[in-house]
């Protein structure tokens, strides 16, 4: 192996500094927010009866923690966004592949799609409550409803964005509408797949919110709702933080499986 | 020789909203068995449609297609279809690509899959059957895609411009290459290009058509005082330039009397 000349050292030392530079302004605002947050609190500039501040907030999370409650509530949200998120990519991923199975039924239903997806789903909330109960049920129903018809129309046109030609090369072989759709559609799919889940995990998280706040007793949409009403602002704060690592969480997550399955691809499927 | 292929007087046209095109003419021709034939013309003359037909993947408005001699004991003829580019699919392994047409059929008996690796230690690809698509070279890749092709025993043999992906000196060499693999295993072919030379040097006739709505203008046969042909010999033949010479009159030759009511002229040139 030849030494890194000179000039590469130099490069990669540039870009290295850089990297650390990013990571360290990054740290900083978040500290400095924080600190301005608690001090601003403390020396009363700001009212922390309405604004709260990083230490109560913590205060807070950790009696929550002592006494279980906090867990009941951020197990209920994560079942129930799970729930949604797994019924929306196999609801979506069939309803589209039966879309593309009959490309006349897609072609008749597609108004109907354009529609119901560009309907601000919040506005289903209440009724979805009054039709199905407050219960959990309907919370995952709520869930769905943000994400699924998104998904339908987003992989039904990845669909037909596949080389026309590997579907050519399916028919000269005389391979069948299904053989195309395991050989060629649903593998060469696969990444658009995943970018749809990512999607979708937010999306039924904000469903899920959406359902906790009109019908739940439990649940972080719960305590954020439940919290304003009765000016515990910590609550609210302290959710709206759990909400954000949940959201994180769960997006890596599917990051993570995602690199997996491609380098398993590549190296040995 | 026994006649494999028989396309009598078919006709075809493309239908949109804005009207339709008609692509081919009144075709008329016959391949032989173990023949080479390519067929040429200039772009957009409906060449490709042609194989299209052939295939079964569309059905002539008119005229007849009519395979036979094929292999006994079966419904019918065993087609092989190579497309423009390779199409292998990334996804797959070398090897799981190759057996794609007999997953596909339900075919992948001990006999097909000894076959197939047969083709790959024969054409040098065994190394390479647990590799990527993406780890081959675009010859490799052709090599790859023909065997795809050949493992299904196709009694005829399409290729549609299959070597138009590649960079010339690559052409050169795959087509060669792909030429001598197909006389090893005694095929029936028959070729789509735009590119006369290649034609020229790997046909035993070369079918020229006109511009659209495309008609067939003439048969050349191919003869070259080679012992030992191949595509890359052919070109340096002195009979070559000849060819090219009649093919390329023909092709640029615009005598509009010969459109919709030409019939099978063929002459004998060599």
């Amino acid at each position: 192996m030849t030494h890194p000349s000179k000039e590469q050292i130099l490069f990669l030392k540039k870009r290295k500094h850089e990297k650390i530079l990013i990571t360290v302004c990054r740290i900083l605002i978040f500290v400095l927010f924080l600190s301005l947050w608690e001090i601003s609190a403390t020396k009363g500039w700001i009212d922390s009866f309405i604004f709260c501040s990083p230490g109560i907030i913590t205060q807070t999370f950790c009696d929550m923690c002592k006494d279980q409650s906090l867990f009941t509530h951020i197990g209920i949200t994560l079942w129930e966004t799970i729930a949604s998120f797994f019924l929306v990519v196999v609801l979506g991923l069939g309803t589209a592949v039966v879309l593309w199975i009959f490309p006349k039924l897609s072609k008749i239903l597609e108004p109907y799609l354009v529609v119901l997806n560009s309907l601000p789903k919040s506005a289903l909330a209440p009724l979805l409550i009054v039709w199905l109960g407050a219960n959990q049920k309907t919370i995952i129903v709520a869930g769905i409803s943000v994400a699924i018809f998104g998904s339908i129309i987003n992989l039904y046109t990845g669909f037909h964005e596949v080389d026309k030609d590997k579907l050519k090369l399916i028919a000269t072989l005389r391979g069948t509408k299904l053989d195309a759709l395991f050989k060629v559609i649903l593998p060469s799919s696969v990444p658009l797949i995943f970018s749809v889940m990512k999607v979708n995990v937010g999306l039924c998280l904000v469903g899920v919110i959406i359902g906790e706040f009109i019908g739940a007793r439990q649940g972080l949409g719960y305590l954020i709702i439940y919290g304003s009403q009765v000016f515990k602002l910590s609550w609210v704060l302290m959710s709206i933080v759990i909400l954000c690592v949940i959201a994180m969480v769960l997006y890596s997550l599917i990051n993570l499986a995602e690199k997996l399955y491609l380098s398993k691809r590549v190296s040995h499927p | 020789m026994e006649t494999l292929l028989d396309v009598r007087n078919v006709s075809l046209s493309y239908h949109t909203a804005e009207g339709e095109t008609q692509a081919l003419s009144n075709i008329s021709f016959q391949v032989k068995k173990g023949e080479f034939l390519a067929i040429v013309g200039p772009s957009g003359c409906g060449k490709s449609t042609l194989l299209d037909l052939i295939c079964g993947l569309l059905t002539p408005e008119s005229g007849s297609i009519i395979l036979s001699g094929f292999q006994k004991g079966k419904d019918r003829a065993e087609i092989g279809y190579m497309l423009q580019k390779d199409h292998l699919l990334e996804w797959r392994t070398v090897y799981q690509n190759v057996i794609l047409g007999l997953e596909i059929r339900h075919q992948l008996t001990q006999e097909r899959k000894a076959y197939v690796n047969h083709l790959l230690a024969l054409y040098g690809l065994d190394k390479f059957r647990k590799s990527h698509p993406s780890q081959l070279s675009g010859g490799m890749r052709q090599r790859a895609a023909l065997i795809r092709t050949l493992a299904l025993q196709p009694d005829l043999l399409l290729l549609d411009e299959p070597f138009s992906a590649l960079d010339y000196q690559t052409r050169l060499n795959v087509s060669d290459d792909i030429g001598k693999i197909i006389k090893r295993e005694a095929k029936t072919a028959i070729l789509v290009t735009h590119d006369i030379s290649e034609a020229i040097s790997m046909a035993d006739r070369v079918l020229i058509l006109s511009k659209r709505p495309a008609v067939v203008k003439d048969l050349v046969n191919i003869h070259f005082s080679l012992t030992n042909r191949t595509p890359l010999e052919s070109r340096n033949a002195p009979e070559f330039k000849n060819y090219f010479n009649l093919i390329w009159k023909e092709l640029n030759d615009h005598d509009t009397s010969l459109e919709g009511t030409n019939p099978v002229s063929e002459k004998e040139k060599a």
